[in-house]
């Protein structure tokens, strides 16, 4: 076999899919444009998902997309990544009429996309990663030795900080996503886009991703983010265009413009995003923790000699840096995760050894975290997702039948009292909006009327009008007298709700507060700087 | 990517999809027949005649098609749990010997419609119980139930050829298998639907067990969508963290929906062992429980789609035999490739024309469309 031989002395090509159109020189256009759709529609069966789109995006900006749930933001880049073709419509790739047909496409015409849920071999190196798709050749070593040279330039130009030989599972989140940017620069992308990207991270994370957001820029790269948090639209982007219902709205230049007029423009209304409620009235004790210890499977302690109560009537929220134990706490305490030890008592009695089932018999509901991978089975239709948990309530049981009738007629009912959309209880739970899919789930544990009700993340991925009309259904639960465990890693939303903040960090709990303490002293408690 | 996920009208995913995936079979298995020299357009004929030309052709084929109910119902059934049942040939040969033991104890007291319902529960009882213990180890300790029911397959097979050779042989006889079942231990063949029609139903051993197999489609259906316990187990094989959460057992649906496969295999015995042969052989299932593998897929786990399925596989049986018979150049083997090209595109390449047709449907193709 011949040996593959020194790459070293060898000049290096630059990578094979970096031979992307070298950005056509654009005929005398006054600001030059890297992409521009024009009048794109795309229509799944009867929805309407993208209506006429007209979208602008300048050369070397950092150009923001915001919008609700399903307003069709995720469709239209699915479009212009090649996922989908329009029904009609144009794309303009630095003023030049392109056909993506698809994602090859996308990237020989210099776009690149970094998913929401990455596309990366958890068991690869970064490079191996890097790499993939991208070989060149036959043979592993010349391709190998290029990668390496050109991974080394991208890292150092844009300050990503990645270890070409770490193996991925080994990264924290943040850092696997810049993996998955650098697999984006490497393929030669000229506009990069983004998908809710900071939906996974900590606020740590995200900050150093604006960091070498602004670096791509400054360097001529162009971004393309979307999000529905309008606090990152606000911190970075340049530009913004709004999409609500599968239009664009409007697009606004964002120094010009502020948080309040983007939220109207995405709902379509004024939007409160303060909470109304009360004061508190608390009553007994009803959920009770007490020197609660938590390992995970490889042993290690996630939640450490954790105490505290919650009463009839409040809610208490658990505040800490995405990772520092409340996950665990949460599954401990719903019954999915064995306590090494301590103990929890609902109503003063104990609860360890009881199962989940068991649980929800005592009164307990559950809203999990992830609502994808524990609140619901995605190919189930709405209705059977409607009873996840209560399939042994006799209400819905016919002898040993399940009553179909029954649970669709409650499904039903869930649908109108909290405007589920579409609403229709046959269809598959996957095809539902994010927020859609969280409401069916807070529907099914809140309609149970429990007297005690633990919810982990209620707003995660969910837009603002039905943050809204979540918010305003935790703090009804609150004033009928439930005993409510709140976790979120959204400061803004335990201030808003909790009426007593307990700080996570590292597995312990440092402290409490009521939720006016300034946002400052939370966050050094969360950071375990502060007591 | 995104075109196997867009959602088609029903009638394309049921109907159109499976008719082009065998239509696609089909086509090359008649370029192989045309390779080896011989017509495919006559051989197609000898098949279809051979499987559904006659009575006892009908007949054949519905026998075959029983048996396939049986083990495509069985491994249907794990499938919905998230399990891989490749058992069903061993649970079925365990099967007979619970059908057979039945058939010569009480057979010879009783008539055939007092024995059959204990048979049934015996055979279904000796299936299950040769799935208890690859079902306890995938539920208590993670061993893989591929490899744990592949292995029960062979210790199956042993364990009955020491039974037949040893303890049940006819003292004296050569011949591995048991003394042929008393009147009582034999079910009736089911001759009078064919006579309606004035048909004659011949040799063909088609018995009663086929309404036995199709009651058991019944109850799979109802069992998987109308139960509690079918809930449970669709949640947990779509999404084990979800059952868990909604606090259903995961070891007791494992092993509870593992004897209800293993016992629908087993059932399966009924069918040859008392329904034609009347006394146990030696390898009576003849690969049933692989072919139910197939069947299940192709009827893509639904009882329904399953019958369909079955009496596809039975056509093909049936007709194939008589292929081979009639044109003695295209031997068994060449039936096997057939079979096994029917499986390649209705089986594992079953969604190969999604991608086309969602295409098709969902491109609106106008003048006004992308341009160039």
């Amino acid at each position: 076999m011949p040996e593959c031989a020194e790459p070293v002395s060898r000049p290096v090509p630059p990578p094979v899919n970096a031979t992307a159109p070298s950005s056509p020189t654009h005929p005398a256009g006054a600001a030059p444009l890297a992409i521009e759709l024009v009048g794109i529609d795309k229509s799944f069966g009867q929805v309407h998902a993208n209506k006429d789109i007209h979208l602008a995006v300048k050369r070397g900006t950092i150009h923001g997309i915001i919008g609700e749930n399903g307003a069709g933001k995720s469709t239209l880049m699915s479009i212009l990544y090649g996922f989908y073709q329009a029904d009609r419509g144009e794309i303009r790739v630095g003023g030049v009429p392109t056909v993506i047909r698809d994602s090859q496409a996308a990237i020989a015409a210099g776009i690149g996309m970094v998913h929401q849920h990455f596309m990366l071999v958890e068991n690869f190196t970064v490079l191996e990663n890097v790499m993939l798709g991208a070989e060149g050749g036959a043979f592993l070593k010349p391709g190998i030795s290029r990668a390496r040279a050109e991974l080394k330039r991208l890292e150092t130009e844009y300050a990503l900080d990645v270890d070409p030989d770490a193996v991925i599972e080994s990264l924290p989140v943040g850092r696997q996503q810049r993996v998955e940017i650098l697999k984006a620069l490497y393929r030669g992308a000229d506009i990069l886009i983004l998908d809710e990207p900071t939906g996974v991270l900590t606020p740590a994370e995200a900050d150093h991703l604006f960091r070498i957001l602004r670096v791509l820029r400054d360097q001529g790269k162009t971004v393309i983010l979307i999000t529905h948090k309008l606090r990152e639209i606000m911190a970075i982007t340049d530009a913004v265009s709004v999409m609500r219902r599968g239009e664009m709205v409007a697009t606004r230049t964002t120094a010009e413009t502020t948080v309040e007029e983007l939220a109207e423009l995405m709902v379509g209304r004024r939007v409160l995003l303060k909470v109304d409620k009360g004061p508190a009235h608390p009553g007994p004790v009803a959920l009770q923790v007490k020197n609660l210890t938590v390992r995970d499977h490889r042993g290690v302690t996630m939640v450490d000699d954790v105490s505290f109560d919650v009463r009839a009537g409040e809610i208490v929220g658990i505040a800490g840096v995405a990772g520092n134990g409340q996950s665990e706490l949460l599954e401990a305490l719903a019954g999915i995760r064995r306590p090494s030890s301590g103990d929890i008592l609902i109503d003063g009695a104990s609860t360890l050894g009881a199962d989940p089932a068991m649980l929800r018999r005592r009164g307990l509901a559950h809203v999990p975290e992830d609502r994808h991978h524990m609140g619901l089975v995605l190919k189930f239709e709405e209705y059977e997702n409607s009873i996840l948990g209560y399939q042994d309530d006799p209400r819905f049981l016919n002898g040993p039948f399940m009553d179909i009738d029954a649970i669709r007629a409650d499904a039903r009912e869930k649908i109108a009292k909290y405007d589920i959309r579409p609403p229709n209880c046959r269809l598959k739970t996957a095809n539902f909006s994010g927020g859609n899919q969280q409401k069916i789930v807070l529907a099914r544990e809140i309609e149970r009327d429990p007297t005690v009700l633990i919810i982990g993340q209620p707003t995660r991925g969910v837009d603002i009008g039905a943050i809204e009309f979540i918010h305003k259904r935790i703090v009804e639960m609150r004033d009928a007298g439930k005993a409510i465990l709140l976790v979120s890693v959204e400061l803004d939303e335990i201030r808003a709700l909790a009426d007593r903040v307990v700080v996570m960090f590292a597995g312990r709990v440092v402290g409490e507060k009521t939720p006016d303490a300034s946002e400052q002293a939370l966050g050094l408690m969360m950071a375990g700087i502060a007591a | 990517m995104s075109a196997a996920s867009v959602p088609l009208p029903r009638w394309v995913t049921f109907g159109l999809m499976p008719a082009l995936n065998l239509a696609v079979a089909f086509l090359i298995s008649g370029l192989v027949v045309a390779f080896i020299g011989e017509s495919p357009l006559e051989a197609v004929e000898v098949l279809l005649t051979g499987a559904l030309g006659s009575g006892e052709g009908i007949g054949y084929t519905l026998f075959y098609a029983t048996n396939f109910i049986f083990t495509g119902l069985a491994v249907a059934v794990a499938f919905h749990c998230g399990l891989f049942n490749i058992g069903g040939e061993g649970q079925a040969y365990l099967g007979g010997l619970g059908a057979a033991l039945v058939a010569l104890s009480l057979g010879e007291v009783l008539p055939w419609y007092a024995t059959m319902p204990v048979a049934v529960l015996a055979a279904a009882l000796f299936g299950a119980a040769w799935a208890l213990i690859p079902a306890w180890l995938q539920a208590s300790r993670g061993s893989h139930i591929v490899i744990t029911t592949i292995m029960f397959n062979f210790i199956g097979a042993a364990l009955m050829v020491y039974l037949l050779v040893n303890i049940l042989k006819v003292p004296g006889a050569m011949a591995p298998e048991t003394r042929t079942f008393a009147e009582g231990g034999q079910l009736p063949k089911l001759a009078f639907p064919f006579e309606l029609f004035g048909a004659r139903l011949g040799a063909a051993p088609f018995n009663v067990s086929f309404v036995i197999a199709l009651l058991m489609a019944v109850l799979v259906w109802l069992l998987i969508w109308r139960t509690r316990l079918g809930y449970e187990i669709r949640a947990t094989g779509t999404n084990p963290t979800a059952a868990i959460y909604a606090g259903i057992p995961y070891r007791r649906t494992v092993i509870v929906t593992m004897l209800i496969s293993g016992g629908l295999a087993g059932m399966m015995a009924l069918n040859p062992v008392m329904g034609a042969s009347a006394r146990l052989q030696v390898e009576f299932v003849g690969g049933a429980g692989f072919v139910g593998i197939a069947v299940a897929l192709m009827g893509r786990s639904h009882p329904l789609g399953i019958v369909f399925a079955a009496i596809l596989f039975g056509v093909l049986y049936q007709g194939g035999a008589e292929l081979s018979f009639w044109i003695p150049s295209i031997t068994r083997d060449m039936i096997v490739v057939i079979q096994g090209l029917v499986i390649l595109f209705a089986g594992a390449l079953e969604n190969m024309f999604r991608p086309a047709l969602a295409r098709l449907f969902w491109r609106v193709p106008t003048a006004s469309s992308v341009k160039a």
